[in-house]
């Protein structure tokens, strides 16, 4: 099939457009454009770690809030502790809170890697249907722990009152935060393209399309999708952080099933397994969120529309639509 | 003689009230190909299933290389040099046949945890790639897509993928199937030098290969073992000739 243009040249595109538009939009004064595009990098970030797991290792996972939502709860406590100057921990000895988000950030990934190591030991040993509804049934678990749980708010969630440092910039300033979330991004989704191609992406994307023949090669299929599910998680635990920042609140609708959905619906969207896939779901998905969510409040139905027209007639998603098959080697 | 690299004593295996394999002795000694013939049903995948460690047995032994092995699961005796050919190719559809051999190189060394450095850049996994795939006759093809090529040129990617594991003794599973007169002559020319680097326990039904290729051979009926020799005594093997050979064309 030809392909319009190269899949990495339309991803240099696509990143270009990410940077190039809330520039322009912080020069034209419209600092809210600039918040939205943050909301779409960060959320961006969220599909990028589900998509690992889904994409190249073919676990569909229902349960990646639990992730998204432990992250985001990780900074929301620690800050919180800081802000209050009150001690983590006092025995046996004592931890203070920060408001470093370098800090923060690895807290949250601790956090939700351990989480995943967990859940991900035993969902792991099912497949299929029963994968899905077990990381559902683990996050859903962790959601109403939340909500039951008043020391950090319940129901009703935990605010964050300044947003948190980071060393050289001021992340107060919505530009600012934009462009740390952006090299985030940036970051991850170059260790994600050099991590396919490496060891580790073969061997996983080989146990996507043939389990029995990985296992009978005497490498451990369990084993890899342990490690990329654990990876999975943190990268969308670390989201969770930087979402926790840009709204300086974290609420248990980060951990409901809803959210599990939406980051799933970056990636059908953009594209199952291409590496800006999710960047290009998140984006259409906060933009018809603002467009149509402008003059209907049922602007969902438009994205279901969206959502259909891609599984029936474009199945490599937006990506896919314009770059073609996938490539491997 | 040799001590045998592979041996099965009393091997049961059964599925409900099917008995599969039933009581079954067999071995591989260094240097051997052992063909496993048999009737449609018999048992003979099963039987390389149970050896691999896909299926587990209900009783019996397997040892390999002096040590029992009927407790190790299907990765660990991969590990240990038992490498097995599939009756239907078993590949990874969406790499290239190098991509596939690559994989099993990659394997072959227990590694799994780079996440920096391109497979399709290190010369020592695409190297062997390109080795085991000149070996099989493949090498043109080495760029092309699994799920592209010919049904004949997979079964050829499966023996590939088998050397570049470098294992102690080979499980092939109907090496020749589809591959037309041409083909399984080459295969067999192939076979007959490869014994030499590891023994082969051969499940074919293409019996012109398993009399010119078979130093020993078993037959299997519904699951046990009716009759055992070189290739003259099984043709002339009354039993033989009544559950197998009368009935199949071959």
């Amino acid at each position: 099939m030809p392909e319009l243009i190269t899949e990495r040249r339309l991803n240099i595109v696509l990143a270009l457009i990410l940077l190039i538009g809330p520039l322009i939009a912080y020069f034209a004064d419209e600092p809210f454009l600039v918040t939205l595009a943050t909301r779409a990098t960060i959320l961006a970030l969220a599909g990028v770690g589900l998509n690992i797991a889904l994409g190249l290792g073919g676990l569909v996972s229902f349960g990646h809030a639990a992730f998204f939502g432990l992250g985001g709860y990780a900074v929301g406590i620690v800050a919180t502790h800081h802000q209050n100057y009150e001690p983590l921990m006092t025995s046996p000895f004592v931890v203070n809170g920060t408001n470093q988000m370098l800090v923060l950030w690895l807290v949250a990934m601790l956090v939700s890697g351990v989480a995943a190591l967990v859940i991900g030991l035993l969902s792991l040993r099912t497949s299929g249907v029963y994968f899905i509804m077990i990381t559902l049934a683990f996050a859903q678990m962790i959601y109403y722990f939340a909500i039951s749980w008043p020391a950090y708010g319940g129901e009703d969630g935990l605010s964050i009152y300044v947003r948190n440092s980071f060393p050289g910039i001021n992340t107060l300033r919505p530009l600012d935060f934009f462009l740390l979330c952006y090299a985030v991004l940036m970051v991850v989704l170059i260790a994600q393209w050099r991590m396919t191609g490496a060891r580790f992406g073969t061997a996983l994307q080989a146990v996507r399309q043939n389990e029995g023949r990985v296992a009978a090669l005497g490498l451990s299929p369990y084993g890899i999708k342990l490690a990329a599910f654990v990876i999975s998680g943190m990268v969308t635990g670390l989201a969770g952080a930087l979402y926790a920042d840009l709204n300086r609140f974290v609420s248990p609708s980060m951990l409901s099933w809803h959210q599990s959905g939406e980051i799933m619906v970056f990636i059908i969207l953009g594209g199952v397994a291409r590496l800006f896939g999710p960047v290009v779901g998140a984006c259409l998905f906060v933009l018809f969120e603002h467009v149509f969510g402008s003059f209907t409040s049922h602007w969902q139905f438009f994205l279901g529309a969206a959502l259909l027209a891609v599984v029936l007639f474009a199945r490599g998603g937006f990506i896919g639509l314009l770059a073609g098959r996938a490539r491997h080697d | 003689m040799t001590d045998p690299v592979l041996s099965l004593s009393g091997l049961d295996k059964s599925f409900g009230a099917l008995k599969v394999t039933d009581n079954v002795d067999l071995d591989l000694s260094p240097g051997e190909i052992h063909a496993l013939i048999g009737p449609n049903g018999a048992g003979k995948s099963s039987l390389i299933k149970l050896v691999a460690g896909e299926l587990k047995a209900d009783a019996g032994s397997i040892r390999f290389g002096g040590r029992e092995i009927g407790d190790l699961g299907q990765a660990a005796r991969a590990r240990l040099g038992l490498t097995r050919t599939f009756q239907v190719s078993s590949l990874v559809p969406e790499f290239s046949a190098r991509g596939n051999v690559a994989l099993a190189a990659q394997a072959r060394r227990r590694s799994v945890f780079g996440f920096v450095r391109s497979v399709a850049k290190d010369k020592d996994l695409t190297g062997e790639a390109m080795e085991a795939l000149e070996r099989v006759g493949l090498a043109d093809r080495a760029g092309v897509r699994v799920s592209e090529l010919s049904h004949g040129e997979k079964r050829l990617l499966e023996i590939a993928m088998a050397l570049a594991m470098r294992p102690r003794i080979f499980l092939m599973d109907e090496p020749m199937a589809g591959l037309g007169q041409e083909g399984s002559n080459r295969l067999i020319g192939f076979l007959d030098k490869l014994r030499n680097e590891a023994p082969i326990l051969l499940i074919e039904h293409d019996m012109e290969a398993v009399f010119r290729l078979a130093d020993r051979i078993s037959v299997l009926v519904a699951g046990s073992i009716i009759a055992r020799g070189n290739a003259d005594d099984i043709r002339n093997h009354p039993e033989v000739r009544a559950a197998y050979l009368g009935e199949d064309e071959a």
